[in-house]
């Protein structure tokens, strides 16, 4: 057995993971507050990564400021979405979200499309963080070992944020009963919003961390959207953590099967989504739905 | 809360007579088609778009289960008829068959791992499950991977009917989509399509009346799927290729958006809505990328300011059952 290439995909496999726990997590919020499964998560991840690409290329921002100011500048984007579109939807069937942002997801990858062609555009690992380290049994290149520990920081933060503080249990409040909540003086309407920021802020920054190891291309996250939603189904959405470790399990296993069984790197999440189905429909961690 | 389908007007006596109206306008219309000088592989190709939009649309409109994973049976059946006449030389009769018959085992298999949940997720699964095959086809080798299956023999139906020739298979796909549309007329109204109305409109009342109402979903999934399939089949006589767009979550969103034009759970809605979109993409094939912004677009605008689609406009209107 090739250690060295095994590891090597682990880790490929932990870095996908965390893609898929960044995402299938602000899915998992998103669709608490909102009732909307987020079909456009895939292009605002992919505009997360524009953002860094043009703070870097037009206004010679580097990675760094835009670790923060790509998320907000794509948060407030999605936050003008929310209030001119999504908040329509409210009391309509879930399916008609779907559709909605199944739309919006068309025309912000068509737009992209049109001005940047399906190649992708270069860019560069930090300076920080270039290189590696040999840790003996693998070689770990920088870049890629931060982007697995700081995401994992952040979806710990965004759980401590929703289940261990008081404006988290305002936000889980307010999915149980809104009516209530509001009776309370609380503006739901406005916690809405920034719940939908919240979680296209997360895909937003699950982007800008991808883009020196992928590249920026307009439907980066047109495939990415589709494993993370069947992330979503094996995971299930009751929980936040549940939405975390199924999504960095995931990556694992499907950095395993690149190894051991490369032809079914691809579709080995599908299956897996298959499987559960199977066993127990109701998800791993999710109430039944 | 609103369901999917704003369109579901009771169909009294009148509102079956309205439909038989509809009916003969559309098929004279259609059968007129090679005489006007009208390109007929524009409309053949929109019927083919519209027998599988009906389909869906028997799902979506009056099962309430929105799948968005559909062109897996459009894109499967077309390689198996693809594949059994080009390699196996099957007689065009024995394509279509080995097609649907394929497509109907796929539909039995997905049908019963994506039933297992409901609404959203359902539609999340199927799109899953669609995206599994996608990957398996790019793979297999028997649909050549990105060149996808070319060049596929035509024949002759039955032995008598030259389908190359554009009048003759005109008619061929005519027939075949008028027996699919008569078919899912004829489900919606029977007995098995007022159960499965009230499982959309409530599914627990449904149980609770005894209905095993995971059955009725199955088989309606099963019998859009098959029929999907179907549309499939008779697209590979249109097209003469099978290939991998067929299979891609784009044709799916595609299949939705038709139906979506049209008017969802409405009889002629799809029909309407294919010959919409597919005129649509014909004149503005030009513009490259901004064909899938239009589509993006009007997703957008239908959900929000136009839910009932055109012919559901059309029938809440003059208050119809269309």
């Amino acid at each position: 057995m090739n250690y060295q290439a095994l590891f090597a995909q682990l880790l490929v496999g932990l870095i996908n993971g965390s893609f898929y726990a960044l995402l299938s997590l602000g899915l998992a919020v998103i669709f608490g507050m909102l009732n909307i499964i987020n079909f456009a998560h895939g292009a605002l991840y992919m505009m997360g990564a524009f953002a860094a690409y043009f703070l870097l290329n037009v206004a010679g921002i580097g990675y760094w400021p835009a670790l923060i100011l790509a998320p907000i500048a794509v948060g407030i984007f999605g936050m003008i979405l929310e209030r001119t579109m999504l908040q329509w939807l409210s009391g309509l069937d879930h399916l008609y979200g779907l559709l909605l942002t199944f739309g919006m997801a068309l025309i912000i990858q068509g737009v992209f499309q049109n001005y940047f062609g399906s190649s992708g555009l270069p860019y560069a690992i930090p300076d920080e963080l270039k290189g590696g380290v040999n840790l003996g049994f693998m070689f770990l290149p920088i870049y890629r070992g931060w982007v697995v520990i700081f995401s994992l920081i952040v979806c710990i933060a965004t759980w401590f944020v929703i289940e261990r503080t008081r404006l988290g249990a305002n936000l889980r409040a307010a999915t149980e009963n809104p009516t209530l909540v509001r009776a309370f003086g609380i503006n739901v309407p406005r916690m809405i919003t920034l719940t939908y920021g919240l979680g296209v802020g997360l895909a937003a920054l699950a982007g800008v961390l991808s883009a020196p190891i992928n590249q920026v291309r307009p439907l980066m996250g047109a495939d990415l959207i589709i494993v993370v939603f069947a992330v979503v189904v094996i995971g299930g959405m009751g929980s936040i953590m549940g939405s975390i470790i199924t999504g960095f399990a995931l990556g694992i296993v499907e950095g395993l099967t690149k190894y051991f069984y490369p032809e079914a790197s691809n579709t080995v999440v599908f299956v897996l989504m298959v499987l559960v189905l199977l066993v127990k429909p109701s998800g791993l961690t999710g109430r039944a739905a | 809360m609103t369901t999917i389908t704003e369109n579901s007007i009771p169909t009294p006596r009148r509102g079956i007579r309205d439909e038989m109206v509809a009916f003969v306008i559309m098929t004279a219309l259609l059968l007129v088609v090679p005489l006007t000088g009208v390109y007929p592989f524009f409309v053949m190709q929109a019927l083919c778009f519209a027998l599988l939009a009906c389909a869906f649309n028997l799902l979506i409109g009056y099962g309430g289960l929105l799948s968005f994973g559909h062109a897996m049976f459009l894109g499967s059946a077309g390689y198996f008829t693809a594949h059994a006449l080009k390699v196996w030389g099957f007689a065009p009769e024995l394509g279509i068959l080995v097609g649907v018959a394929g497509s109907a085992v796929l539909a039995v298999v997905t049908g019963l791992i994506a039933i297992r949940r409901q609404g959203i997720y359902f539609a999340m699964i199927t799109l899953a499950l669609s995206q599994l095959l996608f990957f398996v086809y790019l793979q297999t080798p028997f649909t050549h991977g990105e060149d996808g299956i070319q060049g596929i023999p035509q024949g002759y139906l039955f032995g008598l009917f030259n389908l190359a020739k554009p009048t003759t298979l005109y008619y061929v796909i005519l027939a075949g989509f008028l027996a699919g549309f008569l078919l899912i007329y004829r489900t919606i109204n029977s007995p098995f399509g007022e159960v499965l109305k009230s499982i959309r409109e409530n599914e627990q009342r449904a149980i609770s009346l005894g209905y095993k109402t995971d059955q009725y979903k199955l088989l309606a999934y099963i019998l859009s799927g098959t029929l999907a399939g179907f549309a499939g089949s008779l697209k590979v006589f249109v097209a003469q290729n099978a290939s991998l767009t067929d299979v891609h979550w784009t044709m799916s969103g595609e299949i939705v958006l038709i139906t979506l034009v049209g008017g969802l759970g409405t009889l002629f809605g799809p029909v309407v809505g294919a010959f919409v979109i597919i005129a649509m993409q014909q004149y503005l094939a030009g513009f490259g990328q901004w064909v899938t912004v239009i589509q993006g677009a009007i997703f957008v605008i239908c959900v929000l300011t136009f839910r009932r689609g055109i012919v559901g406009e059309i029938a809440h209107y003059f208050k119809r059952s269309l």
